[in-house]
């Protein structure tokens, strides 16, 4: 029933494409600051485990934050202008319609995908260094397990820009990885 | 007491929902319910329709609650059958 609610609003407010996107982009987002957090971590010499982990979490965490309050604030004026907009075009109040509750809600739905994308994919990328300071025995040095996890996940982000937008999978993947390796380049430089 | 067994409406509404999904929303109230839509104009963001509803007892009341939950708005009632009983 919540579900059918849910979907209903999404359709209303055209919402589906909107969340997408702002997954897709925070998703993207929240794996490149993670990926060159942990190549400055890499390149920098000494750096224990513990600091990288407390650092990555913090920087997700704050990731997280930033794309609830960000999307929330935006997307509620958003709505609210639009609901407007529309009440001035039917020349009627919308306070009991869907198209009401869509703008209440709908920025709720919106800040938290935008808020869980970079923060979920922060701590998947993180995982090698969890495992490794839990005693597990990686086949690789833990900081480039992670940045592995980071590449990959970019990669597929890609992928699916490319299913979304039509264009061919691999193409859209390998340009994703090509920002993501420049970045790697440019940190190593710096470095 | 009388039923109502046929109502053409005056209706404005947005985009979205679109006809059909708002069709379904008011022929969802009773299982013998008929709604044929014509859309008359097309605004930027309104369209007007003539809504036609058929039903051994059309419920009003609720007829206009989803029309109203829809973000419509009834502008008048054109036609109407009722059958007293």
């Amino acid at each position: 029933m919540v579900l059918k609610q849910i979907k209903t609003l999404l359709e209303i407010s055209h919402s589906k494409e909107i969340m997408r996107r702002y997954f897709v982009v925070n998703g993207f987002d929240g794996a490149l600051t993670m990926l060159g957090l942990i190549m400055g971590f890499y390149i920098s010499d000494r750096v224990e485990l513990t600091v990288v982990i407390t650092s990555c979490l913090a920087v997700a965490l704050a990731l997280g934050m930033s794309g609830v309050s960000s999307a929330y604030i935006s997307e509620a004026a958003e709505r609210r202008r639009s609901l407007a907009q529309l009440e001035k075009a039917m020349a009627s109040s919308l306070n009991e319609s869907r198209h009401a509750q869509a703008t209440t809600w709908i920025p709720w739905l919106v800040a938290l995908v935008n808020g869980i994308a970079p923060l979920l994919i922060s701590l998947i990328i993180i995982i090698p260094l969890w495992l490794v300071r839990s005693s597990m025995v990686l086949a690789f040095d833990p900081l480039p397990a992670a940045m592995a996890v980071a590449l990959v996940i970019i990669f597929l982000l890609g992928i699916f820009l490319g299913r979304v937008g039509g264009t061919f999978w691999l193409w859209s993947g390998l340009q994703s990885l090509t920002v993501a390796l420049v970045t790697v380049g440019l940190i190593y430089l710096i470095g | 007491m009388a039923s109502i067994q046929r109502l053409v409406l005056d209706v404005l509404k947005p985009h979205q929902p679109n006809t059909l999904e708002f069709a379904r929303a008011i022929a969802v109230l009773g299982e013998d319910y008929r709604v044929d839509i014509r859309v008359i104009e097309v605004d930027e963001q309104t369209e007007t329709l003539v809504v036609m509803i058929e039903g051994g007892s059309l419920d009003f009341e609720r007829i206009k609650d989803v029309i109203s939950e829809n973000g419509a708005s009834l502008h008048s009632i054109d036609e109407v059958s009722v059958v007293g009983k």
